[in-house]
């Protein structure tokens, strides 16, 4: 099908450039992680774990790395909980204000991050609650959400509409149809939404960085050396970072497409 | 409805705060609650907001042209000349960026274009440069487009894959050439697509503070590094957030004008 003229080959040509600008970085920050020089540049020095060494008796980002387990753990749970309720109430009812309700679930990632981040910060701060790991996670969640909402309303879209309001006639009360057939259903892009959400709260430092105070996440430790005396270090977290992320999208993508395929089913 | 309830306490009221302390006063380091129109006039008289007002927007207008222009060949050829098994792989690579983490990608931007850094060292074995591509518009141009390239690609490629193929062949069997196809009925049949990834991409170049920081030297500044700086700073948070609401209402003027522009019926 694919006659390999000119313009195609040029076309093929073109992507493997996007490609290639778009894995520049992340791959460039995987060499230099392990490249002996302090100011990276090539031609390149030679092998060595040293900045991996540097973090690991780091205690400062021995805690920012609990910081940020701990905050994207709890971000994780919250924030998919949310998304799930927002986008079955989105697919189960109808009503007026339908359009507000999902403008304003759908909205928050629209909004730079330094605005939020100040916007945070100052209504925080008036109640006195910045500056604590629950700071980052509350504004955290704001983020999260719509994410997670996105993913699962995904999955509502593919469930047979019939099949609930089937259960309630067989006597399940809503909660019962609710815990035996909805969530059942939905548990791959619940698990999805839940490493997804995870990620990007993992990932996150505009609004961390305004809101943390002292309980700084990783992403935070890095913008700070990021403006201080940048050393390779970056690279080094930054490819544990990637590894951390990756796993968890990784799980969330085997999850969704292994389950998302299965019958439809469960639990009548 | 809890979502709405806490969207309501953690999204809308930090923003609807962020407009009424930009009407607070700050004494001795401290905000006064207060009804005081002096921060924006304060701000809105001086050249120098304005002048960063103007430059983050033509910024962000040539960031989205540019990634626009950028990504459609490369979505087009993903859409129509590979087949379903590759761009499904293109597609879940494009989306490895977003878990990567956007400043080490920065500072990686950082070790190709600073003056010793590796472009130039390469322009320097054939005899050429240094040139200056770092701490100026160009570096941040960069960072924009490390930031929004993936985005747009995905974007448009989602609504391009959905074009209707028996279209495409009509055209052409009515005679309409290959680029003439491409731009009076692909481009057509794929806008949701093309303008939903210009108005992200204006979005986040727009609220960005890494590159033009990072790359493009900080100075002169963007309004994101002028909240930065002010809140930082300065302590003087009701002035930040003058700038914030500034961006917000800028920023919903402009969406709000690509949204229907997306989904405009045809006349």
């Amino acid at each position: 099908m694919t006659r390999l003229s000119p313009q195609n080959l040029l076309l093929r040509g073109y992507v493997v450039l996007v490609f290639v600008f778009v894995f520049t970085p992340i791959i460039t920050s995987f060499v230099f992680s392990v490249n002996s020089d302090r100011f990276p540049t090539i031609p390149l020095g030679h092998f060595t774990t040293h900045w991996y060494e540097t973090i690991f008796s780091d205690p400062d980002i021995w805690e920012a790395f609990q910081v940020s387990a701990l905050v994207s753990v709890s971000v994780a749970i919250l924030a998919t909980f949310i998304g799930f309720c927002t986008a079955y109430t989105d697919y189960r009812y109808n009503f007026t204000g339908k359009a507000l309700y999902l403008s304003l679930a759908l909205l928050p990632p629209t909004i730079p991050l330094v605005i939020m981040g100040l916007a945070m910060l100052a209504l925080l701060a008036r109640i006195n609650m910045s500056g604590q790991i629950h700071s980052i996670v509350v504004s955290h969640v704001v983020l999260c959400a719509p994410f997670a909402m996105a993913v699962v309303r995904m999955r509502l879209a593919q469930i047979n509409p019939d099949l609930e309001p089937a259960a309630w006639n067989l006597g399940a009360s809503p909660w019962r149809a609710m815990r035996e057939v909805i969530i059942p259903f939905c548990r791959p892009a619940i698990a999805s939404a839940f490493c997804l959400t995870a990620a990007v709260s993992f990932d996150e430092f505009a609004v961390a960085w305004f809101v943390s105070g002292l309980n700084k996440t990783v992403p935070v430790v890095i913008l700070e050396i990021l403006q201080g005396n940048t050393d390779p270090q970056i690279n080094a977290i930054g490819s544990i970072v990637f590894a951390i992320s990756m796993s968890l999208v990784v799980i969330a993508q085997l999850i969704f497409f292994r389950k998302t395929s299965a019958p439809t089913t469960t639990g009548i | 409805m809890p979502i709405v309830i806490w969207q309501l306490v953690f999204f809308v009221f930090p923003l609807i705060f962020l407009v009424v302390i930009s009407f607070w006063l700050v004494k001795n380091y401290r905000m006064v609650p207060g009804l005081d129109t002096v921060n924006w006039t304060k701000m809105y008289s001086k050249g120098y907001f304005w002048d960063t007002y103007w430059r983050t927007l033509a910024y962000a207008m040539i960031a989205t042209i540019t990634t626009t222009i950028l990504a459609f060949p490369c979505s087009f050829a993903l859409a129509f000349k590979v087949s379903a098994t590759l761009r499904r792989w293109a597609l879940f690579f494009l989306i490895v960026p977003f878990f990567t983490s956007y400043l080490v990608r920065i500072y990686s931007w950082q070790i190709f274009l600073n003056d010793n850094g590796i472009f130039n060292r390469m322009f320097d074995y054939i005899g050429l440069g240094p040139f200056h591509l770092l701490n100026n518009f160009f570096g941040t141009l960069v960072g924009y487009l490390t930031l929004c390239l993936p985005l747009a690609v995905v974007l448009q490629l989602i609504s391009l894959a959905n074009v209707d193929r028996n279209l495409i062949e009509a055209a052409h069997n009515l005679g309409c050439g290959r680029l003439k196809t491409v731009f009076l009925v692909i481009v057509p049949l794929a806008k949701i697509g093309i303008i939903l990834g210009a108005a992200f991409t204006f979005i986040l170049s727009f609220g960005d503070f890494v590159s033009p920081y990072y790359l493009g030297g900080s100075k002169p500044p963007t309004l994101s590094i002028l909240i930065i700086d002010t809140t930082k700073s300065g302590q003087q948070w009701p002035r930040a957030a003058v700038v914030a609401v500034t961006m917000i209402i800028t920023l919903l003027t402009i969406m709000f004008a690509s949204v229907s522009a997306a989904y405009r019926k045809k006349p």
